[in-house]
């Protein structure tokens, strides 16, 4: 039993990061029905601007937690220049383009970002500071360590900011007004460009913390680490519902859970005839199976069709 | 590069480049018979690697050994056929994908290479080896470590480097001397990475040990709790990681975090400072595997490590030196054979005898690397520490290079007086020829003896050390 | 290499057939690396346009065509190469690959079609992958794909006693490898644009049509939606095995690297780049999306030089940032492809949607 609560722990730290990054996507879908491919090269970066500015302020004689906290302060500010930078540059002109047009355009900037980011940070893989000291915990023969009970709480408190910030106040109410019907709320009253780049600047914002997350858990960082961890965190959106925040936290822990006890178990039920080098695909396999009697997702609402 | 711009414009407008590419010419004529003055003949050498992409930092160490390599060749100034020889390095990006790998290859096919070193990865070595094999161009790997890559039977397809076969064996062997009983074994389904630890797994059940755990990760991955966890639960005594560094690194760490005490074990993919860097304090005590001896130990590996940290300004990632090895394999071939037209000197590389940084290189008939001693590390206070040399037992090997080490020098020495009195004859033309190339390949048949006794000597005081 | 009305007309028709012919010859002044990189543009022109049947025509969004091309290429190296020991034919293999891939379409269409968009999108990408993944473990319990290590020495394209691989005489001429994949290419492209330009005017191809401009309203008219869009996928599918069988011929060794997700991205920007549904604009996009990055590639250093006298960034850098940035402009500028048809630009003027 000991096993399955260390694998439950395993996949709730590993599914709160993928419901952090799922955020960024569904935010943007949900008001723009676009898929911003280049999410995960926003999360990269936060994580990248962390090891540069914590880093060298550690080496300056401040105090790790300061530099830590520095540090997630110069990647939210980065990143949320960069979602702003991306809609205004990427997306805003081609607003009533063919669906797929701003798909290649995110794709396009993906591979910008990625590019620019080796140019700046090097091909290496770099080692995240070690912002937190280790303490380790044992629970029940589940083995932990701080640094996932944190995770686990910034995820939940951000989300629970974020829910607020969407229900309880007007930039919220006009995000939802956008999300509903663009051309209407722009008639009462709502600056949709602004809206938009709202949702961009938060989406982003939540992908540096995401990235810095990441970042201390692995303590590993590397200009193409946000591939990966985008293309998991847009399944965790579309397996929740896109567009519906609550569906994306609860996709994204669920695919991490699913991930972790996949590779824990299926090897033993199939007589080792499926094992754990089938990992990445029972996310798809769930994903689809979801899909085909659920096809919006486990919390999507029906929605009307989207041409 | 006019030539370049030309080719490149070609494919924007076919039209317009035809004129353009009329007066594209090679450079300059490859082996080129000598005239009456001392000229110049460049010798291009094709080298493929990875400069973008996940294993663009290790691309771009190999390309820093084969610049080390060349930069040297041409301030030592050699002399092939009687005409000086410029080495230049023709580099090119396979991006790891063997698409890209077979359109680089033919790209240095038709800039008429003398020779390529490379690929890295197997992956794009073994397509690209029917295209140089096909235009009798020799190729020389510092890293494809597949089986495979010689195994297709292809005469110019060569390697400085232990394959997976020899590599997963004697790490096998290792596990079995240390006693362990249980294995966990984790691979990360590359080629590399799967063939090593299949290798492995084969040595290891052959020994008795048994292996509790199977388990696969991917070479982009850098979450292994869920495969750890399970093998935490099977209680294996050790974890075998067949794969790369930048997850080998966090999986040791991960391994500590959740409570496995099981020791960790791998190949040469994770003996770099790499690894440690990702790994931190969770590498101590962990072994890995080096094809070959460690750089220490050998006559040359502090002097290159300081060459390469003084002209790059960083550690040695993993595979320059064994790169560096091959250019200087390729060019002393040419030597030997007193030709770098790849037609001439191909059957000298076979017959290579070379002391090289990483090893005495000799290559068996397949291309690999005969012998193929496998020295295992133990990560010791942040450094890598040299444990043993396994493959073969190494007093044997070192007396039986002594035997034939003396037997060589004095096969030199006959070659030398021979040479000697052609010389003497006033012979011209090809007699001369013939003499320089003798007194050159005497030399180096010294040197090698020299190298060998040295390293006889060393085996015989490492093996003392063991008693 | 246009193909607008001008080309028709019969001496259009000739003079576009002399400039196919002429130019691996004239590629092959540069080096047979050049030709090489005409037959992958030429290879990617098959993928593309069988992936327009699927994205461009009945405006179904795959992000997992590649594995197709996959299932394919897998087919003629299991079915061509010494790890069975088998060397089947090609015209019995290449027939067998498209039928398989076909297989595997209508395999992953029927649970799926009912599905909108992007959450079709998600699911073929999810196909995709597994298909890969598949292919890198299926070497135990028992060895079918050989797994990562991939097939080596997989059998050429040859008819009888003629080969593929290696130079020939034909009529005097030499012929290198690269050059007569060129033909064969070029002969399997005229024929999938011929396919694709029937089903475009078809029937078929305008109920497709139908069902991408609005799906309701065609079902109301009577459009078998289901099944149509089974066939389209089937359809695009089928291509895929094709270039895959010839993909594998002409490379000797397949491995599952090569079967990756970002193949699937790449194709789909050709197929949207160059100009959906618009089959001369697919063909652009799919040429100028292989032939950019070798361009860049050769061309990016030497400029630099040229204009600095000094090399600022890595060339190998900045090309990837130089293709990013040309997919974000043409979009930009270009929104419905560089090329688009007709009817869709002026759609795109009339209602700016």
């Amino acid at each position: 039993m000991d096993i399955f609560l260390q694998q439950i722990i395993n996949g709730l730290v590993q599914g709160s990061i993928y419901a952090l990054v799922a955020l960024g996507y569904t935010m943007v879908y949900g008001i723009m029905g676009l898929i911003n491919f280049a999410h995960g090269e926003v999360v990269m970066i936060g994580t990248l601007v962390t090891i540069t500015v914590a880093g060298s302020l550690i080496k300056a004689g401040m105090p790790v937690a300061l530099a830590g906290l520095a540090g997630l302060m110069a990647a939210v500010l980065v990143c949320m220049a960069l979602g702003w930078a991306l809609e205004r540059v990427a997306y805003r002109p081609l607003r009533n383009a063919p669906r797929l047009t701003p798909l290649i355009t995110a794709i396009g900037m993906s591979i910008v970002l990625q590019n620019l980011a080796m140019m700046i940070w090097g091909r290496n893989y770099l080692t995240f500071p070690a912002l937190l000291p280790k303490i380790d915990f044992e629970f029940a023969g589940a083995n932990f360590t701080a640094i996932q009970i944190i995770i686990v709480l910034v995820s939940a408190a951000t989300m629970g900011g974020l829910l607020l910030l969407v229900y309880r106040t007007k930039l919220g109410m006009a995000m939802r007004a956008t999300a509903q019907n663009p051309a209407v709320a722009s008639l009462m009253g709502v600056n949709i460009n602004r809206v938009i780049a709202a949702a961009f600047v938060i989406g982003s914002a939540l992908g540096a913390v995401a990235g810095v997350m990441v970042g201390a858990y692995y303590e590993i960082a590397h200009y193409q680490m946000g591939f990966m961890l985008g293309l998991k965190a847009f399944t965790a959106a579309v397996l929740g519902g896109i567009g519906n925040l609550a569906g994306a936290m609860l996709g994204g822990i669920l695919l991490g859970i699913i991930e972790a006890l996949g590779a824990g178990y299926i090897g033993d039920l199939t007589g080792g005839f499926l094992g754990s080098h089938y990992q990445d695909i029972f996310a798809f396999v769930v994903l689809i199976v979801v899909l085909m009697f659920k096809p919006s997702g486990l919390f999507g609402e029906k929605t009307g069709d989207r041409a | 590069m006019q030539a370049r711009l030309s080719v490149v414009a070609l494919s924007v407008a076919a039209a317009f480049a035809l004129s353009a590419c009329g007066q594209k010419e090679e450079p300059k004529p490859v082996a080129a018979p000598a005239p009456a003055a001392k000229p110049e003949v460049v010798v291009k050498l094709g080298h493929v690697a990875p400069m973008t992409g996940p294993q663009a930092h290790l691309g771009k160490d190999n390309e820093n050994g084969a610049v080390l390599a060349v930069e040297e060749l041409n301030a030592k100034g050699m002399e092939i056929g009687g005409a000086k020889v410029k080495f230049v390095l023709v580099n090119e990006d396979d991006a790891a994908d063997p698409k890209q790998g077979a359109i680089v290859a033919q790209k240095l096919v038709d800039a008429k290479v003398n020779g390529v070193i490379g690929h890295l990865n197997s992956g794009t070595t073994i397509p690209a080896s029917k295209l140089y094999a096909d235009a009798g161009i020799p190729q020389i790997s510092g890293s494809a470590t597949n089986p495979k890559y010689t195994q297709q039977g292809f005469a110019t397809a060569f390697r400085v480097m232990a394959n997976d076969v020899q590599q997963g064996k004697s790490l096998g062997e290792f596990a079995v001397k240390q006693g362990v009983k249980t294995v966990a074994i984790v691979d990360d389904r590359t080629a590399y990475g799967q063939g090593l630890a299949d290798e492995f797994r084969k040595a290891a059940e052959a020994a008795g040990i048994k292996v509790v755990a199977s388990e696969y990760t991917t070479d982009k991955a850098t979450d292994f709790k869920a495969i750890l966890t399970k093998i935490k639960s099977t209680k294996a005594e050790l974890v075998f990681f067949g794969g790369m560094d930048a997850q080998g690194g966090p999986m040791a760490k991960q391994m500590k975090e959740l409570g496995i005490k099981a020791r960790f074990l791998g190949g040469d993919g994770i003996c770099t400072p790499e690894f440690m860097k990702l790994g931190g304090p969770a590498t101590e005590g962990q072994f890995c595997s080096l094809p070959g001896m460690p750089l220490e130990k050998l006559a040359k590996g502090p002097a290159f490590r300081e060459k390469f940290t003084k002209k790059f300004g960083g550690e040695i990632q993993l595979y320059a030196p064994y790169v560096y090895d091959a250019v200087m394999v390729m060019a002393d071939s040419m030597q030997r054979a007193d030709s770098v037209d790849p037609v001439k000197f191909l059957p000298a590389v076979g017959k290579t005898k070379y002391d090289g940084v990483t090893a005495m290189i000799e290559f068996d008939a397949l291309g690999d690397l005969k012998g193929g001693a496998i020295s295992i590390y133990k990560y010791t206070a942040g450094k890598l520490e040299y444990v043993e040399t396994l493959g073969g037992s190494p007093l044997d090997a070192a007396k039986a290079d002594l035997k034939e080490a003396v037997a060589d020098v004095k096969d030199a020495a006959k070659a030398v007086a021979g040479a000697a009195t052609a010389v003497g004859k006033e012979a011209v033309g090809e007699a001369k020829e013939a003499a320089k190339a003798a007194a050159e390949a005497g030399k180096d048949v010294v040197k090698a003896g020299a190298a060998a006794v040295k390293d006889a000597a060393e085996a015989t005081k490492a093996a003392a050390e063991k008693k | 290499m246009k193909k607008g009305q001008f080309f028709r007309s019969m001496p259009g028709i000739g003079l576009a057939a002399a400039l196919l012919i002429a130019l691996p010859f004239v590629a092959a002044l540069g080096g047979q690396a050049w030709v090489r990189i005409l037959d992958f543009a030429i290879l990617y022109v098959f993928l593309a346009l069988g992936l327009n049947i699927v994205v461009g025509l009945a405006g179904l969004l795959d992000l997992g065509y590649i594995a197709f091309y996959a299932v394919g290429a897998y087919t003629w190296a299991l079915l061509a190469s010494p790890h069975f020991g088998l060397h089947w034919p090609i015209w019995a293999i290449l027939p067998l690959g498209a039928g398989l891939a076909c297989f595997a379409g209508v395999l992953l269409g029927s649970p799926t079609l009912k599905l909108r968009g992007d959450y079709l999108a998600i699911v073929t990408l999810g196909f995709g992958e597994i298909v890969r993944i598949f292919l890198n473990n299926l070497n135990a319990p028992i060895n079918v794909t050989n797994g990562p290590q991939g097939i080596t020495l997989i059998d050429p394209v040859s008819f009888g006693a003629f080969k593929f691989s290696g130079a020939t005489q034909i009529l005097g001429v030499s012929l290198s490898g690269p050059q007569k994949y060129y033909f064969l290419l070029v002969a399997l492209a005229i024929l999938v644009i011929i396919i694709n330009v029937r089903l475009q005017n078809s029937r078929v191809g305008r109920a497709w049509q139908a069902i991408r401009e609005d799906e309701i309203a065609a079902k109301a008219i009577g459009i078998n939606t289901r099944n149509l869009k089974l066939l389209a996928f089937a359809m695009g599918a089928s291509f895929g095995g094709v270039a895959g069988g010839i993909f594998s011929a002409m490379q000797g060794f397949v491995s599952p690297e090569s079967f990756s997700l970002i193949e699937s991205i790449m194709i789909l920007a050709m197929v949207v780049l160059g100009g959906m549904g618009h089959i001369p604009g697919v063909i652009l996009g799919a040429v100028l999306l292989t032939v950019l990055p070798e361009v860049l590639r050769y061309g990016v250093g030497p400029l630099q030089m040229a204009v600095f006298g000094k090399m600022l960034v890595d060339p190998e850098s900045l090309r990837m940032l130089i293709f990013g940035l040309a997919l974000v402009l043409v979009m930009r500028f270009k929104p419905a492809g560089l090329w688009p048809s007709p009817e869709r630009q002026r759609e795109l003027q009339e209602t700016g949607k």
